[in-house]
């Protein structure tokens, strides 16, 4: 995560990527069609669109759990493989998954004790990032002791204890309450202007993406596609705050995701019926 | 999951990230409902002696017959002896003989060599049956392979097998180890016992989330590792029920492979030749029965200490 991060290597760069998940009959279905996107370093980047629209399907691809049908995907240069082995990615999914017989420090210590970091520089990055997302109180704490956010926070501190130039997060909020998922936001965004990683971010809901990312991929679904990819402008990770949640230029940026997300409803799709055709 | 019986309180969601703690009071969720659970299990017990001496007492000297057929047994001392008469009989001598023990010492010897030779059993019955789980969680082809064959080997019966396994044994010799008889049985006990621990091992390892072998995988760690890390903890709920279902089939196992090898010296052989004795003796058949109970309670209790120990790897799972 050291030496290839030049300014000009990508974070990100997914080209051409097509995925088809074999049926038991008929053609398959095409989750993701020709996508291409680069995603620079330290920049945020969110992922939305309808259920289907392949937006879990590419994070896996990044995150290497899924392998493409065709099309290639680097991460910082690398192929997503060595990426994945090399530990150049976090990653934090919509369910915390939590080992529930492992504390607060324990699970956070995870990954640096599988790739053998000695006990003490576990303590200390563990307790560090504790710190880092307020849950000093509850280190010792087990997971069926905390409530659903204060266990996605874990799973957030759990994702950066490698310090990653990359993070990927699919739907982290997604079972949280909206109270809970703002405060939860605004913390990702202080996070995120700390560490300056990259970040590739599945969300479903429109605010969410529009006031943490720099820039919003918009995805349509069946197959899965990128429609258009949207700057959002609002400035600096650590210029954020809740008061942009009233700015100007995030309801621009919002009406402007939620027009394209909802372009299609008179069901124009130019390319007609490629793999809803058996059903 | 039906063997996480010992659930935590379920999870409170949106908490607006507001502390809300559930620091478990052992003391009074823990431990009250098990001292209730032994109060309302000794209170059965008392239950079933009642009933007894109720029937005992208000039952036809003959049984009750329907068509010719006996539903309910006879009453006769002889048939139903009392409980006290149970109880008054393991202080007595086995024997009239002037040297003979106290039959409850002699009960208790037995109960001692057959819980030895279970013991032996739900060790070996244990390594193989994690074996074989081990094996088929690591390979899906073993999995098809194997698993129909554990299925099938629980419907042989155990006195089939006796006697191939004592010749068997008689045959083997190397160097100075001798097959003993003692060790048809266990080998017996383990063939019981290795069943539950196999299956119950192979759902256990198969356990986790998808959630959580996603992020091994992400973390690029091998199989060993997400095995120690992930899939043996992850396993502890299935695994100690299915260790108590071991220990218990392994007792059982012993008791009946020593009657059917005639083994001398445990309880199997005792519940034979004191059933002799039923005649004149009404009592002294109960003996060895009380035996070999006393031997799967601390076979049962056994399992529960080292579920005690592993009492962190049993906390409630974890969703948002």
């Amino acid at each position: 995560m050291s030496t290839s991060m030049t300014n000009d290597v990508p974070a990100v760069r997914v080209q051409g990527v097509t995925r088809i998940f074999a049926a038991r009959k008929g053609s398959g279905v095409t989750a993701l069609d020709d996508v291409s996107l680069t995603v620079a370093p330290g920049e945020f980047v969110s992922l939305i669109g309808p259920s289907g629209c392949g937006k879990s399907t590419l994070l896996r691809l990044v995150a290497d759990l899924d392998v493409p049908t065709s099309g290639s995907i680097e991460v910082f240069g690398k192929p997503a493989r060595q990426a994945r082995i090399d530990q150049d990615y976090g990653i934090a999914f919509q369910q915390a998954g939590l080992l529930p017989w492992r504390t607060v420090a324990g699970n956070i210590e995870l990954p640096l004790e599988l790739h053998g970091v000695g006990k003490a520089a576990r303590r200390a990055r563990a307790a560090e990032l504790i710190a880092l997302v307020g849950l000093a109180d509850f280190a010792s704490h087990y997971p069926d002791q905390l409530s659903g956010g204060m266990q996605q926070r874990v799973a957030i501190a759990r994702s950066l204890a490698e310090s990653p130039s990359l993070l990927l997060m699919d739907e982290p909020f997604g079972a949280l309450d909206e109270m809970t998922r703002e405060r939860m936001q605004n913390e990702l965004v202080r996070i995120c202007a700390e560490t300056q990683a990259a970040v590739v971010f599945v969300t479903h809901s429109i605010p969410e993406a529009v006031f943490l990312s720099n820039r919003v991929v918009v995805m349509s679904p069946r197959p899965g596609r990128i429609r258009s990819i949207v700057s959002v402008g609002l400035g600096e990770m650590s210029g954020r705050g809740e008061d942009l949640r009233e700015d100007e230029g995030f309801f621009h940026a919002l009406s402007q995701v939620r027009e394209l997300l909802h372009g299609d409803e008179a069901g124009i799709n130019p390319t007609g019926v490629r793999g809803v055709e058996t059903r | 999951m039906p063997t996480q019986t010992e659930r935590t309180a379920p999870l409170n969601r949106g908490a607006l990230g507001v502390p809300e703690l559930r620091v478990p009071h052992r003391r009074s969720t823990v431990v009250r409902p098990r001292l209730r659970a032994g109060v309302f299990g000794l209170a059965g017990l008392a239950l079933l002696g009642l009933v007894w001496e109720l029937y005992k007492t208000v039952g036809p000297a003959d049984g009750v017959v329907l068509g010719g057929v006996t539903v309910l047994p006879r009453t006769t001392d002889l048939a139903m002896p009392h409980l006290a008469v149970m109880f008054e009989r393991l202080f007595e001598p086995v024997t009239g003989a002037a040297s003979a023990l106290p039959l409850w010492q002699a009960v208790l010897a037995g109960s001692l060599f057959t819980l030895g030779i279970a013991a032996v059993g739900w060790l070996v019955g244990v390594t193989v049956g994690l074996a074989l789980a081990l094996l088929m969680q690591r390979l899906r082809l073993a999995e098809s392979a194997i698993l129909p064959w554990i299925i099938l080997s629980q419907t042989v019966p155990l006195i089939a097998i006796a006697p191939l396994v004592r010749r068997w044994g008689a045959q083997l010799q190397f160097g100075e180890f001798t097959w003993e008889s003692w060790m048809s049985v266990a080998l017996i006990a383990s063939y019981l016992a290795f069943f539950p621990v196999s299956i119950g091992a192979l759902r256990g390892l198969g356990s986790p989330d998808a959630n959580h072998v996603d992020l091994m995988r992400c973390y690029a760690v091998g199989w060993w590792k997400i095995l120690w890390r992930l899939r043996l903890p992850a396993s502890v709920g299935y695994l100690l029920p299915a260790l108590r279902l071991a220990a218990v089939s392994a007792v059982v196992g012993s008791v009946v492979a020593e009657v059917s090898i005639g083994l001398r010296g445990g309880i199997g052989r005792l519940i034979v030749e004191y059933a002799g004795a039923a005649g004149g003796d009404p009592g002294k058949p109960w003996a060895p029965i009380f035996g070999s109970i006393l031997v799967g309670l601390v076979a049962a209790g056994f399992v529960g200490l080292i579920g005690l120990f592993l009492r962190r790897f049993r906390r409630g799972e974890v969703s948002t």
